[in-house]
């Protein structure tokens, strides 16, 4: 078996765990690492007997794991600090979202950067506010930077200079080059506050769960080539699974894809997340399309070595992923200007 | 990976994967002394793959890429001459980035009568010669890159991989030793010139052996001998920067680093040349009560 496959099979049910033989682990562990699920992993397989070698690498993922989390709430905590002053409402998005809310999808989960929404009018001062507070580029290229301020849905990546944390702030979850234009200012509106403590910053904001869903599949499916996309693929799995019996979720699942011309991506999602983790979806929603095996196979192509196999599938998809971002005489002209300044695309 | 070896080296296995044969031959000759690893039995802590940084790299112009579970993305290639020391840099890198069941310290670590000189500094200190010319004098060596601290007990636990000797050290610290302990020369690295070195029997077979730290050396290459106390402020922040993990062990990195201060003298070292630093150490070591 694939190593990606036994992966989510162990997901799916923990207790396959305890026929695993020492060469499996080593697969399950690398194939975990390599798509960032270790930490997930190790929550799952907590309290079942494994072997000493075996529980020891678990212990040091879980003890990362809430490490991860307990940074995430950190930076959280400093950002709404820096930005408080601007009255702009900011939105959590990705992880840190997920565990600012305690969903299930942020348990285990590996945060790297903190990704914020907020409206693109307050670019500037949001961007001001951040300098200030001790933030600073990453990008030293003019045209990288020029790129990311036109055509990005985020802001060039800012580093905070003693916490060495990212930051990026989006005021869109799609490039603005791609077809599909997802209604920013409707997904800030109708954001959700969270309950916090009466420390006088401003309470911090999540997107409304179908939201949540329909970025998740945005930044999957609509944005990028699916590499590491098991663990986005998780994150939909773990929503789904905390929401679908919320009276009218579907339905409200539905309209908001729509509302955000996400239709395609979200439906896909939801279906290549029952057929690789076996989420319950509703039944409307499980006519699967052809395309949806390449989807699964590209999404399961990690062996056990942490490499990727399949390299003619992803290079389909890496091509693919270029013509979803970009027009292609556009994408044309950016890698034109890219290799005249020695960048070639790493392998 | 079409070529592949598991390797235990204090507390930690790796398996290392390889494109080519060669790196693999190699690390097999030089851990030949190691106990060896049942990869069907015994789970790898970490995964190193020595791969080609395109396909056809394996086999024209052969260009090798050191990744694993925890990388760097920006590393650079390096030549497939240089393969032995791209795995030795994996495994390194593995344990830097991904350790967490001791406080790491870049250091070297010697020990006698279950004692340990736990020795830190730069790149270029020395420390790596120092360690080397202790260990075939009468120290155990357990280690040239990392000590791992225990929070637990305070005991340093060993990591004797491969010495890596660089440069004029090379010579210095091989002088009079068999040569089939001894890997090849990889000239024009990124380091200069690069040789490794088997540590002693005694180094290998006691591996698994913790010591107490009993001394903290900073020594300091090309000055004229002299040595200074110093203060335990000054050593916690030195280890502090010395530890690639310090900050992800959290409240469990402060204690440990706070009890060696507390416990363990620390003294600054500089020295001209290498049979002068030993009678420094020697004669370090017989005052401590």
């Amino acid at each position: 078996m694939r190593a990606a496959w036994l992966l989510v099979a162990v997901l799916r049910d923990p207790a396959l765990a305890e026929r695993l033989e020492a060469r499996d682990w080593t697969a399950l562990l690398t194939a975990a690492r390599a798509e960032r699920l270790i930490g997930t992993l190790a929550g799952k397989l907590d309290g079942l007997p494994v072997p000493e070698d075996v529980a020891a690498i678990l212990a040091d993922a879980r003890a990362d794991a809430l490490r991860d989390r307990q940074q995430a709430l950190w930076e959280i905590d400093r950002a709404m600090a820096a930005l408080a002053p601007l009255e702009c409402p900011v939105v959590l998005l990705k992880g840190s979202a997920f565990v600012a809310a305690g969903l299930l999808a942020g348990q285990g989960r590996a945060i790297g950067d903190l990704d914020i929404l907020v409206p693109r009018d307050r670019l500037d001062a949001v961007e001001a506010a951040l300098l200030a507070a001790g933030w600073e580029w990453v990008k030293p290229d003019p045209y990288d930077d020029a790129y990311y301020r036109r055509w990005m849905h985020e802001l060039p990546p800012l580093i905070h200079v003693e916490r060495d944390r990212m930051i990026d702030v989006h005021h869109t979850i799609l490039p603005l080059t791609a077809r599909r234009r997802p209604d920013a200012a409707g997904l800030i509106a109708q954001a959700v506050d969270l309950p916090r403590s009466g420390d006088g910053i401003s309470p911090v904001r999540v997107l409304r769960v179908e939201e949540m869903l329909c970025h998740a599949a945005a930044h999957l499916l609509a944005d990028g080539d699916l590499t590491g996309g098991l663990r986005n693929l998780w994150d939909i799995h773990c929503l789904i699974m905390e929401h679908r019996e919320a009276p009218g979720f579907w339905e409200a699942l539905a309209a908001r894809a729509a509302h955000h011309d996400l239709t395609g991506p979200v439906r896909r999602a939801a279906r290549l997340s029952a057929r690789i983790f076996g989420t319950d979806i509703t039944r409307s929603w499980r006519q699967s399309r052809f395309t949806d095996s390449l989807f699964a196979a590209r999404l399961t192509c990690r062996t056990g070595w942490g490499t990727e196999s399949r390299p003619l599938l992803r290079q389909g998809f890496y091509i693919r992923s270029h013509l979803l971002r970009m027009p292609p005489l556009m994408l044309a002209r950016h890698l034109w200007t890219k290799w005249r300044k020695g960048y070639r695309p790493a392998g | 990976m079409r070529h592949e070896i598991a390797l235990g080296i204090g507390p930690v296995v790796f398996r290392v994967g390889s494109a080519w044969p060669e790196p693999v031959r190699q690390l097999a000759a030089l851990y030949a002394a190691y106990p060896p690893v049942d990869p069907a039995r015994r789970v790898p802590d970490f995964t190193v793959r020595l791969q080609p940084t395109r396909p056809w790299r394996r086999l024209i112009r052969p260009s090798v890429f050191v990744a694993g579970d925890h990388w760097l993305p920006d590393a650079a290639p390096m030549a497939l001459a240089h393969g032995l020391l791209a795995a030795e840099m994996g495994m390194n890198l593995q344990m830097a980035l991904g350790w967490r069941r001791h406080v790491l310290l870049h250091a070297s670590c010697v020990e006698k009568e279950g004692r340990a000189i736990v020795i830190t500094g730069e790149s270029g200190s020395g420390k790596s010669t120092l360690a080397a010319l202790l260990g075939e004098r009468g120290w155990r060596l357990m280690g040239d890159e990392f000590a791992l601290l225990d929070p637990a007990s305070g005991a340093v636990f060993g990591f004797p991989r491969l010495i890596s000797l660089k440069n004029e050290a090379i010579d210095v610290a091989t002088a009079g030793i068999d040569p089939r302990r001894l890997g090849p020369r990889l000239e024009g690295t990124a380091k200069g010139t690069i040789r490794h070195l088997v540590p002693a029997a005694d180094a290998i077979a006691r591996m698994a052996e913790p010591a107490e730290p009993a001394l903290l050396l900073m020594p300091r290459f090309g000055f004229a001998a002299a040595q200074r106390p110093v203060e335990s402020g000054e050593a916690f922040m030195r280890l502090t920067e010395a530890s690639t993990n310090y900050v992800a062990l959290g409240e469990a990195g402060f204690r440990a680093l706070t009890r060696f201060v507390r416990h363990v003298p620390a003294v600054a070292l500089d020295y001209l040349d290498s049979a002068t630093a030993l009678d420094q150490v020697d004669a370090l070591w017989s005052g401590l009560a």
